[in-house]
């Protein structure tokens, strides 16, 4: 064979996995993109012609200013931001003091831990609804962010740990004992060498638990119900009648619930890219 | 700057020894190269001397205290890495100077030391690069710079330039031992590659096995091997071996029948007892020649030439199966197949005995001898 058809074979092999990928893209965004487009419309022009573009006929913005005027928007918003952020954040911190400790320190029980940690990946935590709604009461916590951030910290942790364990252990072990002969004391060599090598790392765990923090409705649902607490997926259900459904203000929400996360997710993506390890050890 | 003592250093992993009961003594400012095959344990002395690993049994004395249970940072020694183990995402700079920062010395100190290590090793115009921009030399000089800082009372290197093509790896041994005729800093210096031991060293440890086969200056370890492994270490191409017996035993001779059944006689002192006994005789290549002028002759037949211009070397099959090298002139024109003899004076013999041990040589000429 020559090098010209092997050539064309992989340009072949291009295009076709091209057009799987950009079939994808499109079936994945449409909804994204009808809601925002819906968004922009009048009820008469989402009704007669969902799949248009807003026109001049019935373009409208009586969705946003119904969300922004009727309701709490910004606090819902401020909610959810404050449940994803403050739980990312000890997400990290904890999860990747764990995962340190699991991969570098030799102590009896270090396997059996990791195990008893991963476990967590296989169970959904939706299962102890019920034990979690009583704990909250107990505590005294019900109708508090506090109860949220709790229970996505539980969430979250065990496929943070198994992550960012994996990635520990594919930092050099002679990067940590030159910086031990430097003298640096363990924290150091935690925080200031290790956190920044794994930062691709950790960008992906922020990722895999914002998403669905965000997009959760079930826990806010039972444990933060109340007024004030609600968080932004339970605050667009006040749109959501039995009988009628105001849709300008749900698709208007919606469209407005993406940017948050979107924004987060572009922060986080930048260092995904990121290749930081190479040049560190031939 | 530091004397270093080891006593008794004994490791094990779990029921698994690997080092038996290492005693070494070195001197304040002395150059000291561990050497030995894979496996012999010289990594891991270097890494009980440098506390990343713990000690079984013995103790560890720098400048005469034990140092046995401190940490790393507090041996006052600095480590250079065979991956040189530099920070990816810090700067030449910062990676010279992130250990200094910790002990919270003053900022102009920090950087006086810094840019001093980085013009001893012209990494002036590199401060600012990362170590993904530096190529395998500079990368292998910013760790050493990073040594070079702390001014540590010990320099340790676990095999420096393994990681260097040939070329770079010449040019940076000549550096090293430049740098520490500047320091004048004690160093310990793990290698497996016998030429880098015999060119740094004031004084080479030949381990083998967990054990400290022989101690002593390059030229001792070459001219008075005590064993017959160091014999078969140290030197390129490896000494030729071959089994003699033992016939006769006279004051400061042995009279030796070597294969082909010529008698030699070899100024050794030899125990009566050992007459009769099978011992091994060794001859470094580069002291046969060809021609039967010495008291040792061989032939054989020619089954491999290597010419590497100055020299030859000619691998011999004897009849008795055996294989001897031979340093021919560069000149030579022996082909494959020949046969041809090649012989050495009785000075320049080995002998060993059933355990490898060496036999004391006697009136050693002075081209064979250590003596200066």
């Amino acid at each position: 064979m020559s090098f010209a058809n092997i050539r064309r074979e992989d340009a072949s092999r291009a295009v076709i996995v091209h057009a799987i990928l950009l079939t994808y893209t499109l079936v994945a965004l449409y909804p994204i993109f009808l809601v925002v487009i819906n968004a922009f419309k009048t009820r008469k022009g989402i009704f007669r012609d969902p799949m248009g573009l807003p026109n001049a006929e019935t373009f409208s913005l009586e969705g946003f200013t119904k969300v922004l005027a009727k309701s709490n928007f910004e606090l819902f918003f401020y909610n959810s931001f404050t449940v994803t952020i403050v739980t990312i954040v000890i997400v990290l911190l904890l999860a990747a003091m764990a995962a340190w400790a699991l991969s570098e320190y030799k102590f009896p029980g270090n396997t059996a831990l990791a195990l008893y940690l991963a476990i967590g990946i296989m169970v959904p935590i939706r299962l102890g609804s019920v034990s979690i709604l009583n704990l909250i009461v107990d505590m005294g916590l019900v109708n508090t962010l506090t109860a949220l951030v709790l229970v996505y910290v539980a969430q979250g942790l065990p496929l943070a740990i198994f992550i960012l364990t994996e990635f520990m252990h594919q930092i050099p072990k002679d990067l940590k004992e030159a910086a031990r002969c430097d003298g640096v004391g363990e924290f150091k060599i935690f925080f200031a060498i290790i956190l920044p090598l794994i930062r691709p790392a950790v960008a992906t765990v922020a990722v895999f638990t914002m998403i669905p923090i965000w997009n959760d409705l079930w826990f806010p649902l039972i444990l933060a119900p109340g007024d004030g607490k609600q968080t932004i997926t339970l605050g667009v259900q006040q749109f959501i009648g039995q009988y009628v459904t105001d849709w300008n203000a749900v698709l208007a929400s919606l469209s407005l619930a993406i940017i948050p996360i979107l924004i987060l997710y572009l922060i986080f993506s930048r260092q995904l890219i990121r290749g930081l390890t190479s040049g560190a050890v031939k | 700057m530091a004397d270093l003592k080891l006593d008794q250093i004994r490791k094990s992993y779990g029921a698994v020894a690997v080092l038996h009961g290492i005693d070494l003594d070195v001197k304040d400012g002395e150059f000291v190269v561990f050497v030995g095959p894979s496996g012999c344990g010289k990594s891991t002395l270097l890494r009980i001397i440098a506390g990343l690993e713990d000690i079984t049994g013995g103790d560890l004395m720098i400048d005469g205290e034990v140092v046995n249970t401190k940490s790393p940072r507090d041996r006052g020694i600095a480590m250079v890495f065979q991956s040189y183990a530099l920070y990816p995402h810090m700067t030449v700079y910062k990676n010279m100077a992130f250990g200094l920062k910790l002990d919270k010395q003053d900022k102009a100190a920090i950087d006086a030391r810094v840019r001093e290590a980085a013009r001893i090793l012209q990494l002036d115009q590199l401060l600012d690069r990362r170590p993904s921009e530096l190529s395998g030399g500079q990368r292998q000089r910013v760790a050493i710079g990073r040594a070079i800082v702390r001014q540590p009372k010990v320099f340790l290197f676990d095999e420096p330039l393994s990681n260097l093509d040939a070329a770079l790896r010449v040019q940076t041994r000549i550096e090293i031992a430049k740098l520490h005729q500047d320091l004048k800093s004690t160093i310990i210096y793990v290698t497996h590659d016998q030429v880098e031991a015999m060119t740094l060293a004031d004084k080479i440890v030949v381990m083998n096995g967990g054990n400290v086969e022989q101690v002593g200056s390059p030229m001792q370890l070459y001219h008075h091997p005590e064993t017959r492994f160091v014999a078969g270490f140290i030197g390129s191409p490896a000494m030729n071996f071959t089994k003699v017996t033992i016939d006769a035993v006279g004051q400061g001779q042995a009279t030796v029948s070597v294969p082909g059944g010529m008698q030699s006689v070899l100024p050794f002192n030899v125990d009566q007892a050992d007459i009769g006994k099978q011992v091994e005789l060794g001859i470094r290549p580069e002291h046969l020649g060809l021609g039967d002028e010495g008291a040792l002759t061989v032939s054989g037949v020619v089954d491999v030439v290597e010419k590497l211009g100055d020299s030859t070397y000619l691998y011999l099959k004897l009849a008795n199966g055996d294989r001897v090298t031979v340093r021919a002139p560069g000149h030579s024109r022996v082909k494959i197949g020949e046969t041809v003899t090649a012989s050495a004076p009785a000075g320049a013999a080995h002998l060993f005995n059933d355990k490898g041990k060496a036999y004391q040589k006697v009136d050693c000429p002075a081209e064979f001898s250590a003596e200066e």
